[in-house]
C-alpha cells in the first residue's frame, strides 16, 4: 500500500477552481517533485495536503488513515511536515529551540513538569538536546544552535526549515521551493542534502520547485500542473519532452 | 558540547539577574527601613510598586511571549481584587488570619483565572487590533458591573443587587458588603512588602520556568508564526489559552495584593488608564525581557511620586522620560552604543551570539 494516496483532489475559492481532479500517489523512499508555472496551484495543493486549506472535493490517504479536511495540527500528527515559499521560521527563538519545537508533539511532558523543573522534564529536555543537535549536525548547523534563527544566512534558514520540520518524525516530507533564492553552489549542496534526508531517514519527499535542474536531477517522478490540472506525470525524460509541458513553460498558442 | 553550556548560561542568566534583582531591591528596602530614612511616602508605594511588578511580568506573558495586545489586563487584577477581598472580609473573618490570607490569594487567582478562561475563549480567536479592542472592553464592562453591585448580608443571607442600595431589602441587622461605586470598605489591611515580594518571586519562578519549557516554546514559536506553529502540530487555542489564563491569575494575585493594602476597594481604580501604564512598564522594559519589566514597573510606580514637587510640569517630565527610555531601549544608535559599551566590560568578545537576540523585537 502506498504511504500516500490522493485522488481527484480539488479546491474553489469562490468561482476559482483552483486545483482540480490532482491524483498522486507516493511511496516510501521516494523523491516526487511537482512542478508547473506560476500560480498552477503547487503550493494550493500543498496547502490542502497539510490541511491549510480544506479540500472542496477528493480524498487524502495517508498510510491508510483518511486525513481528507482534518487540521494542520491533526496531520503534522499524523506524519506531514512541510516547509514554506517564503521562509517561516520561528525568528526570535534560537536555532536549537525551533528544531525542539518541532518535536512539539513527539516528546511531551505536562506543563507542570516544566514549572517545577521535575525529573521528567530535566530527562525529556536532555533527551531533546540530544536529538536536535543530532539533527542539526546532519545539516552543519549544530555550531550554530545558539544563534537566534533570523541571524543566519539565507541558505541555513532554508536548511534550517527542513530541520525544523524533520524533528517531527515525518512520514512525509513536504519542500516548498527549497532551492528558492539559492546560488548555484547552494543548490548543488541542498541536492545532497536532499538526497541524504530521503535514504537517512527512511521517508518520502514531495517537493515543489523552479529550477529544473534541481528537480530533474534528484526527483524520480515528476507531477506537471498547469491551471490546477495535471497535465503531464512520469519521470524527468517524459515529462520534459512531453508537448504540453513544453508549451505550458515556453508559452505555446493558447487555446 | 561546548555550544550546549553556553546556552544553559543565556537561560539561567535571566533567571539569576530576575532573582538577584528583586532580592537585592527587597533587602535594600529592609535596609532603609530599619535605619529609619525611608519616608511615609515611600513606604505606601511599596506594595503597589510589588503588584505593578506582578501585573507587568504576567501581561509579559501575553504581550512579550505570546505576541497578543492585551488591553484588559487591569481588569484580572479587579477580578482578583475582589473576589480575594470579598472572602476576606466575609468568611476570612472566621479563619485564622495566615490561613485567610492564603485562601483569599487562592479565590483571587482562582477568580482571575476563570476571568481569563471566559474573556480568552472567544477573544483569542481575534489578533491584533481586534484583539486589543475587545480586551479593552472586556475591562470596561467588568469596571461597570462591579461598579454597580450592591451585596449586603442579614440573618436571612446573601442579598444582591445591580440597582441600589434600598433594593435589597436588608432586614435591621444586615450589612452592607459591596456598596456600588463605593466598593468594599472597611477592609483589614494585611499585605505586607514581604509577602509582596514572596509573591512576585513566585511569579518569576513560573513564568520564566515556563518559558522555558515545552509548553513556553510553543508560546513563543506561535508569536513568530502562527502559520508554521500550525504546520508542526501545535495547538494554537491550547498555548494561547494558557498563556493568557495564567497571566490573569498572577494578575488575580497582584490584585489582592494590591487591594488589602488599603482600607477600601473601589472598580474605579483598575480602568483602562491603569492597563495602559502596565502595557507601558512591558514595553518600555522590552517586550518578553522579565528583568526590564521589572526596572520599569519599578521606575514608572515611583517616578510620578518623586515628581510630585514639580506640580504642573510633573507629566510633562514623565512624559519626556518615557521617550527617553524607549529611546535607550530601541533606538539602533542607542542599541549599539549600548553593546559597545558592554563589550568593552567584557574581558572575553563573546558578541554576536544569539544570547542577546532576546532583546531585539
Amino acid at each position: 500500500m502506498a504511504l500516500l494516496e490522493v485522488t481527484n483532489l480539488g479546491i474553489s475559492f469562490g468561482g476559482l477552481q483552483a486545483v482540480a481532479g490532482f491524483d498522486l500517489t507516493v511511496e516510501t523512499g521516494h523523491l516526487y517533485g511537482l512542478i508547473g508555472p506560476n500560480g498552477a496551484g503547487k503550493t494550493t495543493a500543498f496547502n490542502m495536503l497539510t490541511g491549510m486549506y480544506r479540500p472542496s472535493e477528493g480524498n487524502i490517504i495517508l498510510d491508510g488513515e483518511d486525513v481528507t479536511g482534518k487540521s494542520p495540527e491533526y496531520i503534522s500528527k499524523a506524519g506531514i511536515a512541510r516547509t514554506f515559499q517564503n521562509i517561516r521560521l520561528f525568528r526570535l527563538m534560537t536555532v536549537l529551540d525551533n528544531v525542539k519545537v518541532g518535536m512539539h508533539n513527539r516528546i511531551h511532558y505536562p506543563m507542570w513538569d516544566g514549572v517545577f523543573r521535575t525529573r521528567t522534564y530535566k530527562e525529556k529536555e536532555h533527551d531533546m538536546n540530544r536529538k536536535a543537535l543530532q539533527l542539526l549536525k546532519v545539516f552543519g548547523l549544530d555550531d550554530k544552535a545558539d544563534y537566534a534563527a533570523s541571524q543566519l544566512p539565507y541558505g541555513q534558514q532554508r536548511k534550517l526549515e527542513i530541520c525544523r520540520a524533520l524533528a517531527s518524525k515525518p512520514k512525509l516530507l513536504l519542500l516548498d521551493e527549497p532551492a528558492a533564492g539559492m546560488n548555484p553552489n547552494e543548490t548543488e549542496e541542498l541536492m545532497d542534502t536532499v538526497r541524504k534526508v530521503r535514504d537517512d531517514f527512511g521517508i518520502a519527499i514531495l517537493l515543489i520547485e523552479h529550477d529544473m535542474k534541481f528537480v530533474m536531477g534528484i526527483c524520480e517522478d515528476i507531477t506537471v500542473l498547469e491551471y490546477g490540472r495535471i497535465i503531464a506525470h512520469g519521470d524527468g525524460e517524459t515529462v520534459s519532452n512531453d508537448p504540453r509541458v513544453i508549451a505550458a513553460y515556453l508559452g505555446g498558442e493558447d487555446d | 558540547m561546548a555550544s550546549r553550556k553556553r546556552k544553559m548560561r543565556a537561560n539561567t542568566k535571566t533567571k539569576i539577574t530576575s532573582f538577584t534583582m528583586v532580592l537585592a531591591f527587597w533587602a535594600l528596602i529592609e535596609g532603609i527601613r530599619l535605619s529609619g530614612h525611608l519616608s511615609s511616602k515611600f513606604t505606601g508605594l511599596l506594595i503597589p510598586v510589588c503588584a505593578y511588578i506582578i501585573m507587568a511580568v504576567s501581561l509579559n506573558l501575553v504581550v512579550g511571549f505570546l505576541g497578543e495586545l492585551s488591553l484588559g489586563h487591569a481588569a484580572f487584577m479587579s477580578a482578583g481584587a475582589f473576589a480575594g477581598v470579598f472572602f476576606y472580609t466575609t468568611a476570612g473573618a472566621t479563619l485564622p488570619q495566615p490561613l485567610a490570607l492564603f485562601f483569599s490569594f487562592l479565590i483571587g487567582g482562582t477568580a482571575a483565572g476563570i476571568l481569563g478562561f471566559a474573556v480568552g475563549v472567544p477573544v483569542l480567536r481575534l489578533s491584533g487590533d481586534y484583539l486589543a479592542i475587545v480586551t479593552l472592553a472586556s475591562g470596561e464592562i467588568l469596571k461597570n458591573v462591579l461598579n454597580s453591585m450592591y451585596i449586603g448580608v442579614d440573618s436571612e443571607g446573601l442579598h444582591f443587587s445591580l440597582k441600589d442600595q434600598f433594593s435589597l431589602g436588608l432586614l435591621p441587622d444586615g450589612k452592607m458588603l459591596m456598596k456600588g461605586a463605593m466598593g468594599i470598605t472597611g477592609i483589614k489591611k494585611c499585605s505586607s512588602f514581604t509577602l509582596g515580594i514572596f509573591l512576585i518571586l513566585l511569579t518569576l519562578f513560573f513564568v520564566l520556568n515556563l518559558m522555558d519549557s515545552r509548553a513556553g516554546r510553543a508560546i513563543t514559536a506561535i508569536r513568530d508564526d502562527e502559520i508554521a506553529s500550525r504546520s508542526i502540530g501545535i495547538n494554537l487555542t491550547r498555548y494561547k489559552l494558557m498563556a493568557f489564563v495564567s497571566g490573569a491569575v498572577f494578575a488575580g494575585f497582584a490584585g489582592v495584593l494590591y487591594a488589602m493594602n488599603y482600607a477600601s476597594l473601589v472598580a474605579a481604580k483598575f480602568d483602562y488608564n491603569l492597563s495602559i501604564n502596565i502595557l507601558v512598564m512591558v514595553v518600555l522594559g522590552g517586550m518578553g525581557n522579565v528583568p526590564g519589566a521589572i526596572i520599569a514597573a519599578v521606575i514608572l510606580t515611583v517616578l510620578p511620586e518623586l515628581l510630585r514637587g514639580f506640580s504642573q510640569y510633573r507629566m510633562f517630565i514623565y512624559s519626556i522620560v518615557l521617550i527617553v527610555m524607549m529611546l535607550f531601549n530601541q533606538a539602533p544608535a542607542f542599541v549599539a552604543r549600548r553593546q559597545r559599551l558592554r563589550l568593552k566590560f567584557r574581558t572575553r568578545k563573546a558578541g554576536q551570539d544569539g544570547e542577546d537576540g532576546k532583546e531585539e523585537i
